[in-house]
């Protein structure tokens, strides 16, 4: 008990020994998924954002800046653990990352019960968009449905009189499957839940082909992404039916899909042959950096840094209204051009079509086919009730 | 013994005391919390695992249906401990006994597989119940309502938890020495030998097996009201997987073990998080290596009365 | 509709041909070894890895298929003498725990040697092709019926060395009665090494043979392990036709489920429920088929053990 007891009294002193934060210095949580299967993505987010921390001079609105990266594990519990962490321990100035919408829900309520500002750089579930929304919570993504309303405007103003429209049976699949259908007034064929992480779609699509629709609509995210779309063209399928898709085909999964991949087509708001200056540098210096293609998780991540950078060049830590004031105007160079936020903290922005193709070095690339959507904004923005 | 006893109570009351030292607000109570609370579902393995020779691979099954349980009646509206509690831990007591009925009838390798198959089976059910998340989970909006004790408050819920530990080993402890209890444990070595003793085995295992779920179940209601959140993940194979390392880890069929265990294994995830992304590929070759060499786990580090495990064979 | 059921046949048999190999396997290393090896699907996986490794460097899927068996032949053998073999004599549960540590580091290995993103496998070029029966009616893969043609291959190898060859008899009482083997002073330490390697390389085989139509990622082996596990649990512990008739069945009413379940529902009841349960029940279908068996049969269907 004696030897407790010291314990105690050790760590209480050592508590009390902490110097006060120096203020000009920035402390950001990075929560991501980087290990198991959503590894690449938490991996994209996270290297987009480092860069647009390094265009920045290194200093986010001139601080000393520090990531503390953690790993959810894509499992909330820990996600949950984690980010208590950051806000309790290492007491963080901002919250960024999250690939997942289930790990941000997770995560959502301690973040702004602790009035601690949180930047999503990929998750937007509706509820936050909506009812739930924050003046702590900002997103520089997309709400989960809003592609998904894109390609259903694509298809419905090509004129497509039917589609067959199909998902995994989770609530982002729902969630995709309604957002097409809220633009798409076509008659629907039949919409196909399957099962989460189902690696073989054969007999899916085998009912596929026997409906004989016109297009096919899906939504598979990551490796199931890779299995559906190599499946669709081996059974003969991409040449009859068009696939158009959002977040099946992108640069994580495209060298595992390769030509299968080629002649789908996806809706997004971003893509790397976008003619804005900021775009180019930021392709460009990306590709120099990792070898890689930059996807749309690492250009979200990217905007979250260079959001943050320009609200605290005008701004400062320590008053938590002006950064928020700052952040509102959304007033940095968006590498997806125009760019500002709905009363809800979502962007309105522009959502494109785009083309698999393979370019002149005999890369697959997502190649920009125009604008489906303008200046859009997502459907749940009403039913939040708040107003700046 | 006793002075072991008295050591513990004594080492988990100042935790609080201890955490609040150590500088980093509640995260350190939550993460003392999140222990306590695994330790629980550790024990309760055990007692089917350590004492009753019961490889049950699925055992993670009811501390996601109890969490699932305070979540789905959360988000009815219902919110009083006196209803969610209850019917929880009915929801594990009736999963356990319906598929208790299919799996005791097998032995050895089938039993292992088939608590799999099942738990596996409750993990798709969740996946798919969209009206409850499905793959997103659940937040709960509001913690259990438990009269004038405020579950929202850190400190509580870490003694609560704390209680329900020290009620389950309690419990444990009374179970395995009684009557039942020797049945349990004679029939991990020689299931034909107590049945022709005249004991009713299956009866009893299914008993056991029932009891054991409806104790991982009280770690799932505390686990979802300091998470304030129920996901089916909490019901991955791979957690069941986690609780057999936890009892192992720990020593198996000790009293203590299990809590051992799981505070090791946390501890070692969280220090291997820290330091690397990869920390799967070191965790990984630790189990194996405790598999090997270090078979009566941590236990036996402290206490070298305690009887090496039994090599039962259970083919 | 009838193109329409013989189609799904074809899809539901092709998915048990996978989980046959995976289950001749495994099922003889439990049978034979009474050894649970849930590093099975850590095997598929690191064949379909090195399938994909081994595609890459020759530019030959067929070049690189024996080429990445045998390299999984190896590793098992490998897996076995290194971890396995002190197990043999000890419970189930240090079995358990020992392969579940070996999957928690190859799910890591492969990510840290091959990185986060899947792999591409491309399909073999003479295979790339749909075939067309009944005038078209009936548009099938080649690929997929290659792999029914593998997967039919090996049970007709496996039958025979089974039944016709002295490793077989071997093997066959191995799983009738294993300590009377022992007795009859049969190596029996040869014996589980030989069979091990035997089960890795048919792992091995299936990963191989599902790389180019699946995504080669970390991870792709655990859920392929647990419809393993339900196939040979369904089959019966230690016997090959077991492996074999559970393997069809479980594919069949797999895919059987996942294409008329909601379409049945629909008749019955309205669309909105149809679409909300009919994933839900049919994603379950296999545990409730697995139930049944077991509550009728505790054995599995071919119970192999004597003893």
């Amino acid at each position: 008990m004696k030897r407790i007891l010291g314990l105690v009294a050790a760590t209480a002193m050592a508590a009390f020994a902490v110097p006060a934060e120096a203020q000009q210095q920035l402390k950001v949580g990075f929560v991501a998924t980087f290990s198991g299967p959503g590894g690449a993505l938490g991996r994209d987010l996270y290297d987009g954002f480092m860069l647009g921390i390094e265009q920045s001079g290194g200093r986010l609105g001139g601080l000393t800046t520090e990531v503390i990266r953690e790993d959810d594990q894509l499992r909330p519990d820990v996600g949950l653990q984690v980010t208590q962490k950051l806000l309790q321990r290492d007491r963080v100035d901002i919250i960024t990352g999250v690939v997942f919408s289930n790990i941000m829900m997770a995560i959502y309520q301690p973040i702004i019960e602790s009035q601690t500002f949180v930047i999503s750089a990929n998750a937007g579930p509706s509820e936050i968009a909506g009812a739930r929304c924050s003046p702590f919570f900002f997103s520089t993504s997309w709400q989960n449905d809003q592609p998904h309303e894109a390609m259903g405007a694509h298809l419905q103003r090509r004129g497509v009189g039917a589609a067959y429209i199909m998902a995994p049976n989770y609530q982002a699949g729902r969630d995709a499957l309604t957002g097409f259908k809220r633009q798409f007034k076509g008659r629907i064929l039949d919409e196909v839940y399957t099962t989460v992480n189902q690696p073989d779609y054969s007999a899916e699509l085998t009912a596929l082909r026997a409906a004989r629709p016109p297009a096919t609509y899906v939504f598979y995210p990551g490796g199931m992404g890779v299995n559906f779309v190599r499946q669709y063209a081996q059974a003969g399928l991409t040449r009859r039916v068009p696939l158009y898709s959002a977040f099946t085909v992108d640069a994580t999964t495209v060298d595992a899909q390769g030509e299968a991949a080629l002649g789908t087509f996806g809706t997004a708001f971003w893509t790397y042959d976008l003619a804005t200056g900021t775009n180019e540098l930021f392709v460009r210096s990306f590709l120099q950096k990792h070898n890689r293609m930059p996807s749309t998780y690492a250009a979200q991540a990217y905007d979250s840094a260079r959001l943050l950078h320009a609200a605290l060049t005008v701004s400062n830590l320590g008053n938590k209204d002006a950064l928020r004031d700052a952040l509102r105007k959304a007033d940095f160079p968006s590498v997806r051009g125009p760019f500002r936020f709905n009363n809800n903290h979502f962007p309105i922005q522009n959502f494109y079509l785009y083309e698999t193709v393979r370019d002149a070095q005999g890369r697959f690339v997502q190649a920009n086919r125009g604008v489906v959507l303008e200046n859009h904004r997502d459907a749940y923005a009403s039913q939040c009730a708040m107003r700046w | 013994m006793r002075a072991t006893v008295l050591a513990a109570l004594a080492i988990a009351a100042v935790v609080p005391l201890v955490t609040a030292g150590l500088g980093g607000g509640e995260f350190y109570l939550g993460f003392a919390t999140r222990i306590v609370i695994f330790a629980i579902a550790a024990t309760s393995l055990n007692l089917i695992l350590g004492y009753g020779g019961l490889v049950s691979l699925g055992h993670a099954a009811f501390f996601g249906l109890a969490a699932y349980g305070v979540g789905i009646l959360a988000a009815h509206g219902v919110d009083t401990a006196a209803i969610q509690w209850p019917v929880a831990l009915a929801a594990c007591a009736v999963f356990a006994a319906v598929t208790g009925l299919v799996v005791l009838r097998t032995s050895g390798i089938y039993f292992i597989m088939i608590t799999l198959a099942f738990a596996q089976m409750l993990y798709f059910l969740f996946v798919s119940l969209r009206q409850y998340g499905g793959d997103d989970g659940l937040t709960i909006a509001t913690r259990s309502r438990l009269g004038p004790i405020d579950l929202g408050e850190p400190v509580v819920l870490y003694y609560l938890s704390v209680l329900c530990l020290v009620g389950s080993l309690w419990f444990c402890h009374r179970l395995v020495a009684s009557r039942f209890g020797m049945v349990i444990r004679g029939a991990r070595t020689n299931t034909r030998r107590m049945a022709a003793l005249g004991f009713p085995v299956f009866r009893y295992q299914l008993v056991a097996f029932v009891l054991a779920g409806v104790m991982c179940g009280v770690a799932g209601i505390l686990q979802a009201n300091l998470t304030q959140f129920v996901s089916p993940s909490y019901m991955a194979w791979a957690r069941s997987g986690e609780l057999i390392v936890m009892v192992v880890l720990g020593g198996m069929g000790t009293l203590f073990g299990p809590v051992l265990g799981a505070a090791a294994l946390l501890i070692l995830e969280e220090v291997l998080a820290d330091w690397t992304v990869h920390w799967m590929l070191y965790l990984g070759p630790i189990i194996v290596l405790i598999v090997l060499f270090a078979k009566r786990g941590l236990i036996g580090l402290f206490d070298r009365r305690s009887p090496p495990p039994a090599g039962g064979h259970h083919g | 509709m009838l193109e329409l059921l013989v189609s799904q046949a074809l899809n539901g048999i092709q998915l048990g041909v996978l989980l046959f190999l995976m289950a001749a396997g495994l099922t003889l290393v439990l049978g034979i070894m009474n050894v649970v090896n849930l590093a099975h699907g850590s095997l598929y996986m690191v064949g379909a890895y090195l399938a994909a490794q081994m595609t890459a460097v020759t530019g030959s899927f067929l070049l690189a298929l024996p080429m990445a068996v045998l390299a999984t032949l190896v590793l098992g053998l490998v897996l076995e003498v290194a971890t396995l073999r002190t197990l043999y004599q000890r419970d189930h549960l240090d079995q358990v725990l020992l392969t579940f540590g070996l999957i928690l580091f190859f799910n890591e290995v492969v990510r840290v040697i091959w990185g986060p993103t899947a792999l591409f496998v491309p399909v073999p070029e003479a295979l790339d092709q749909e075939l067309e029966f009944l005038d078209g009616e009936i548009i099938y893969p080649a690929y997929r019926l290659a792999i029914i043609a593998v997967g039919l291959a090996v049970a007709a190898f496996l039958f025979w060395l089974i039944a016709r060859t002295r490793v077989g008899m071997l093997i066959r009482a191995g799983a009738a009665n294993r300590d009377m083997v022992a007795a009859l002073g049969v190596d029996i330490v040869r014996l589980n090494t030989l069979v091990f390697g035997l089960g890795a390389g048919l792992a091995g085989l299936a990963g191989v043979m599902a790389a180019p139509i699946l995504a080669v990622e970390s991870g792709m082996g655990d859920g392929i392990l647990i419809l393993t596990f339900v196939v040979i649990v369904i089959g019966g512990i230690g016997s090959i036709r077991g492996a074999l008739v559970a393997a069809v069945l479980i594919g069949v009413v797999d895919t059987m489920g996942r294409s008329l379940l909601p379409m049945i529902l629909r008749e019955l009841v309205d669309r909105q429920l149809a679409s909300a349960i009919g994933p839900a029940v049919a994603s379950m279908l296999i545990y409730i088929l697995m139930a049944v068996v077991l509550t009728l049969r505790p054995q599995g269907l071919f119970p192999a053990r004597t003893g």
